[in-house]
């Protein structure tokens, strides 16, 4: 009825090819967005922010970049849990050793150093291939998570090896530290959000993005037909690297305030993260939030449910969270193993043809 | 999403807001640290269900104890922090390092105290510094020097030349003591030897391949949860002599020892309070709280080391309270009174055998510029044929020539770090 090309005319070219073709889909992206920015920040508090906004947005981040990788290039990672350590002592390092300049600069090189680490490691991926990489890039994991337990200089030398954020403001707004408001803590993950999705929706949408996809349903047909397979693949692990260093920042830096590498950034994060791109949909920008956001509400979701609505005790309500998300995961897999993702666009196959199906 | 977020605001309005004092209980009854986490949530329960059923509460008002798990994982926790504190949150006791670090910057701004007993960051003793952050009665550098202490005592005061090792829980809480024990050692001359456990350490062969090979004369644990049950296995197997074996006091119930038997005949453990059930206030438990059906999770831990210290917990905080009760004049206090009656908190031998608790622990009083009271501790000592821990010494200071300077360095430098002006 609502939800259809019909109607919408074309008459440039930059139309025809932007992210929302259809002109209900745009409208709805307009309106999630004015809502994000402009009723969120005033009705936030902080158990909002800390418990459900501030670790969705972060996440949706990493899953983005994790999602460029696995996703679109088809290079399967189990490092990003490392990836993001990196993103957040860089961060930390910067914060302490140049206070001066501003968060969002250190943020945005902590994604460059972040870069350069995770391309790095991605050398490996010209010549090995799926299990195989993914146990490179765990070793990969292991080895970022025993370095900055090791080295002391990564922490400063304290005694305990946790990195603290200092406060830090943009524009005059406490953004780290305990001082933070919860909408100022809030809107800074939202402002990187936007903008990394816009990023990764026009580099995948792009010439990049195809020579990813043509690396990842079948590398030697793509190099036959001019695809550079080792620019492809490390522009890959380049951008994803990107874009989960900024993730692991802000992760240290807004979200937990203090951090420690074991515990933050261990193995589990990297599956976290994956389960999020498998659940949300493998390549797609959409399936990356809808990926997060199932992994994080769910937990909060179904706690205060257990504890806060029938009053259960703890413990049987924590066990009882593990089996309804694992359940819930392997259910979404069977009945739809293309994610979250694919549900929606289902979905808006249908929406198109309703009310008349045939 | 929407329905979702419809659905959680619905269920977090429909908990009430009552008239009374809450204890948040950040408890973990899951995952690798369940074991230890158990008993001392249950204590902590249990004491407050005791104080409510017999005498009315505290002051009259109903403590309530708000539990949230965490599994011992910092997210979590920080998760329950946010969701408790607006409930009026009086203190949190987290018994976790990793978590007390987190909330050391928050509580401090929200203005809500943290007692973190044993545990956390150990230079929250200069309460000029951390205004929020009290460690009483001890805390970790007083237990690695009452650790150097005893093994002083065992060889006549005289350890140069000596090797010790320190098994160590790979985190913020095993790298607490290490700045200790390196300052230890240059002053008596022994040789340390660092050997770190990766979370949650159930895989510990390689670091005591490398005990056996190298022969340390003795070995001091930092360990949590599995890790310690694993660790005195390990330490068994290899024949390790395990009078020579010294935890921490978070390395020393019996879930740690009983699993490795007889093997784990004569360990060694730190402890700040005292062991076992023969009390009066074990008696009004019992009729009041067990017998009643009212003990917290399946009741089955009353008694052991960590119900006894969740419990000595609950009773300082509750002994606090009153002490804030006191000094404000107002029975239903706020997060700022409670602080203010934990700096005044006095810990006498005839307040501990008022409350039914004879020389449970050691005596001490709380002010501002020291959080942390005065640092006694004991060794005690399992006897596996019994089943029972055994004091083997008194409480005995620590040292703190050495101690006293590594406080003030640290949190000098954290209060360099956050900007803080330390002042009382």
């Amino acid at each position: 009825m609502f939800y259809r090309e019909a109607g919408d005319f074309s008459t440039t070219y930059s139309q025809d090819s932007q992210t929302f073709p259809i002109k209900f889909d745009r409208y709805r992206y307009y309106v999630v967005l004015a809502i994000a920015f402009g009723v969120i920040p005033f009705l936030i508090n902080d158990y909002w922010a800390n418990a459900v906004f501030v670790p969705f947005l972060i996440y949706a981040i990493a899953a983005i970049g994790l999602n460029i990788l696995t996703g679109y290039c088809g290079q399967v990672s189990l490092g990003t849990g490392g990836f993001m350590a990196v993103g957040a002592y860089s961060c930390y390092k910067l914060m302490t050793g140049f206070p001066e300049i501003s968060i969002v600069i250190h943020v945005i090189l902590s994604g460059g150093i972040t870069a350069a680490v995770v391309t790095l490691f991605g050398l490996p991926s010209l010549r090995i291939k799926g299990f195989y990489l993914a146990v490179a890039t765990l070793a990969a994991q292991f080895f970022l998570v025993w370095l900055f337990n090791k080295v002391s200089w990564f922490y400063n030398y304290s005694a305990s090896g946790q990195i603290s954020a200092p406060e830090r403001s943009v524009f005059g707004i406490i953004v780290t530290g305990p001082n933070t408001e919860a909408w100022a803590k809030y809107l800074i993950c939202l402002v990187f959000v936007t903008l990394c999705a816009i990023i990764a929706r026009n580099l995948t949408r792009g010439s990049m993005g195809r020579k990813w996809m043509a690396i990842r349903d079948m590398d030697i047909a793509a190099e036959i037909i001019g695809v550079n397979p080792m620019a492809a693949k490390l522009t890959a692990f380049m951008v994803s690297g990107f874009f989960v260093g900024i993730a692991g920042a802000l992760f240290f830096a807004v979200y937990l305030g203090a951090a420690e590498v074991g515990e933050s950034f261990g193995i589990d994060k990297s599956f976290l993260v994956l389960f999020m791109i498998i659940i949300g949909g493998l390549g797609s920008i959409f399936g990356s939030f809808a990926g997060a956001a199932f992994m994080v509400l769910l937990p909060v979701f179904l706690k205060n449910v257990f504890v806060g609505g029938l009053g259960w005790p703890t413990d049987l309500a924590a066990h009882l969270q593990f089996i309804v998300s694992g359940s819930l995961i392997i259910m979404f897999l069977i009945m739809e193993p293309h994610g979250l993702a694919q549900l929606w666009r289902l979905a808006k196959e249908k929406l198109r043809l309703w009310p008349f199906p045939h | 999403m929407k329905l979702l977020s419809m659905t959680v605001a619905a269920v977090m309005a429909a908990s009430p807001v009552m008239a009374d004092l809450v204890f948040p209980s950040l408890s973990y009854r899951t995952g690798p640290y369940a074991a230890n986490g158990i008993p001392f949530a249950d204590g902590y329960e249990d004491y407050f269900t005791l104080l409510n059923e017999r005498d009315g509460g505290i002051g009259g008002v109903p403590a309530r104890v708000l539990e949230c798990e965490t599994g011992y994982n910092t997210e979590k926790g920080v998760e329950c922090y946010e969701a408790t504190k607006g409930e009026g949150a009086l203190v949190y006791q987290p018994l976790s390092t990793g978590i007390t670090y987190q909330l050391i910057p928050k509580a401090t701004a929200d203005g809500i105290p943290v007692h973190s007993m044993g545990y956390g960051r150990t230079s929250a003793k200069n309460g000029a510094v951390f205004s929020n952050i009290f460690n009483y009665p001890a805390n970790y550098w007083d237990g690695a020097s009452h650790a150097v202490n005893h093994i002083l005592d065992v060889n006549g005061g005289d350890i140069s030349g000596k090797k010790i090792a320190l098994v160590y829980h790979n985190s913020a809480y095993g790298k607490e003591p290490i700045r200790t024990l390196e300052e230890l050692s240059k002053k008596h001359g022994y040789e340390l030897m660092l050997l770190p456990v990766d979370h949650p350490g159930q895989e510990q062969k390689s670091q005591w391949l490398q005990v056996r090979q190298q022969r340390p004369d003795y070995v001091l644990m930092w360990g949590w949860g599995v890790m310690n049950q694993v660790a005195i296995q390990e330490a068994a197997n290899i024949r390790y002599n395990m009078e020579n074996f010294i935890g921490i006091w978070w390395s020393g119930s019996e879930n740690d020892v009983l699993p490795a038997g007889d093997g784990a005949d004569g360990y060694k453990a730190l402890t700040f309070h005292n062991i076992g059930s023969e009390y009066p206030l074990y008696d009004d438990l019992q009729k009041y709280v067990i017998d009643a059906g009212k003990a917290a999770g399946a009741g089955d831990q009353v008694g052991t080391v960590l119900y006894n210290r969740g419990m000595y917990a609950a009773m300082l905080a509750a002994e606090a309270a009153k002490t804030a009760q006191k000094i404000s004049g107002t029975a239903e206090i706020t997060p700022a009174m409670m602080r203010a009656g934990m700096e005044a908190l006095e810990m006498t031998e005839a307040k501990m055998a008022a409350l039914g608790l004879p020389n449970f622990g050691p005596e001490f009083s709380v002010s501002c510029e020291n959080h942390g009271g005065n640092g006694l501790g004991a060794v005690k000592q399992w006897d596996a044929s019994a089943g029972a821990w055994n004091l083997i010494t008194g409480y005995e200071a620590s040292d703190q020539d050495v101690i006293g300077p590594l406080v003030e360095a640290d949190s000098a430098a954290f209060a360099a770090e956050s900007g803080i002006t330390p002042g009382c």
